[in-house]
């Protein structure tokens, strides 16, 4: 389904990935860890073109990312993301999120995009807020609707870059739950996280960035019980340490 | 001192400077506003469109606009107007065009430059991942703009845009230069025909004080109530 390799991506002189070379197939869950400036981010937002890459080929459902042909925002469309900061837009109602892209971008009319919004809000848990503006949810609700905009697309692999990093310790869970019923659903994703939690209950696989590196790319059950670097050894004693 | 004026003559010019002179000044100025957002906006996206060239011609426009005096501007346009449009268009003699149209295409372009700087800031103000969350929707970069980012600048810039066109509606009355009869040419060709210049001025200068003073305090109000809903 995702295809990257020997991905490089400098700014400026800095260079913020390295011969970066991974794959996630279809229906798979992986986990992209490292200490933070490690570039996972950056990959992440690599896959679908939010960010351009200098050197080496991403290929998503077949389709080849670097290839001037490629119409970029056509292929956005299928990739779902979800942002650590939610970004739902401000100015428009909960319902409007969901329904301006399936409108805009799949010629979807109002009625569909409704309907599709709607089951979607109501999937996630928030039918009653429809008619409010973000503003007036809470940072997990927020979010929450974030994944449900993704998914009104109908896309064929999700991507999430540190989705509960800007949320207060109480609504981390109700985010998770989420992401796991999509997991156990079977739906593609690569998700930047902290989260081993989450991580050891559905991730397949086990992605170690650091210093712009692929460090280590391993099965969950190979990852969580003997990491075979040393920068991992240390980075899993950190955060698991409390 | 104030025993030897005549306020009569406001009451009996009231028609003329008000259903003629200030429907001409407020025209003016709302359909100067209109064009100046609209030419405004495209110039600021030309500033940020990241195309070296189009950025630099904006820059210069703004540059320029802003560094002429808006009498000196309205002059010349005046003048010249008839004669760009010959070249235009390739007609054999200057194109005709009004007073009105020649002041509205001025203050439009002059006002462009000074809102484009409000809607380049506006859009700046929008935090990156706002585009991003768009562009990842599969939207274009037009559509970005147009359902994403646009709106929340103008909505944030509003009391500065608004703030913007009382200036607007102040410096209207500079096209009293071309004879036309705006507000303030209105009660100044009465104030010659009676001989009432202090009493005409004094009541000119109060009109214009009462309409910002309360357009003022309107956007204040709006203001805080954008302040609020944030």
């Amino acid at each position: 389904m995702i295809e990257i390799s020997h991905v490089d991506k400098w700014y400026g002189a800095f260079q913020a990935l390295k011969d970066c070379t991974t794959s996630v197939a279809k229906g798979e869950v992986v986990v992209v860890c490292g200490p933070s400036g490690s570039g996972k981010s950056t990959l992440i937002k690599c896959v679908n073109a939010l960010e351009p890459f200098q050197n080496g080929q991403i290929v998503v459902d077949g389709i080849k990312l670097n290839d001037p042909k490629t119409d970029l925002p056509k292929l956005r469309a299928r990739v779902g993301m979800v942002f650590q900061h939610f970004e739902l837009f401000p100015h428009l109602k909960i319902i409007e999120n969901l329904c301006l892209a399936q409108e805009k971008v799949l010629g979807r009319s109002h009625a569909e995009a409704v309907a599709k919004g709607s089951k979607l809000l109501d999937r996630v848990g928030l039918k009653d807020h429809a008619r409010k503006y973000p503003a007036e949810l809470s940072g997990g609700q927020q979010q929450r609707v974030a994944i449900a905009r993704a998914l009104a697309m109908d896309p064929i692999a999700m991507l999430f870059d540190e989705p509960t990093s800007a949320l207060d310790p109480e609504m981390i869970s109700e985010v998770l739950d989420v992401m796991v019923d999509l997991a156990r659903e079977g739906m593609t994703m690569m998700v930047v996280t902290h989260e081993m939690g989450f991580a050891s209950k559905v991730a397949h696989r086990v992605i170690f960035m650091d210093q712009g590196e692929i460090v280590e790319d391993a099965l969950k059950t190979d990852f969580f019980g003997s990491p075979r670097s040393d920068r991992a050894q240390k980075f899993l004693s950190k955060i698991l340490s409390h | 001192m104030f025993a030897s004026f005549d306020f009569d003559v406001i009451r009996r010019s009231f028609g003329y400077l008000f259903l003629d002179g200030m429907t001409f000044t407020l025209t003016l100025t709302g359909l100067a506003a209109l064009g100046g957002l609209i030419f405004g906006t495209l110039i600021a996206l030309m500033r940020l469109s990241g195309f070296k060239l189009l950025g630099r011609i904006a820059g210069l426009y703004v540059d320029l606009m802003r560094s002429l005096p808006l009498v000196l501007v309205i002059f010349w346009f005046y003048f010249l107007v008839p004669y760009i449009g010959q070249w235009v268009t390739g007609s054999s003699r200057p194109i005709q065009v009004g007073a009105f149209t020649s002041s509205l295409v001025t203050f439009i372009m002059f006002e462009a430059a000074y809102f484009s700087e409000i809607m380049r800031a506006g859009i700046q103000s929008i935090s990156k991942g706002q585009p991003a969350a768009a562009q990842a929707l599969g939207l274009t970069y037009r559509q970005t703009m147009r359902y994403v980012v646009l709106p929340q600048a103008f909505r944030n810039m509003l009391p500065v845009l608004l703030t913007q066109t009382i200036v607007l509606f102040q410096d209207t009355s500079l096209v009293y230069v071309l004879s036309i009869p705006d507000f303030l040419g209105a009660a100044s060709k009465v104030a010659q025909r009676d001989g009432r210049l202090v009493e005409m001025y004094l009541f000119a200068a109060a009109v214009y004080f009462i309409i910002s003073c309360l357009a003022s305090f309107g956007v204040r109000r709006l203001q805080a109530r954008i302040a609020f809903v944030h």
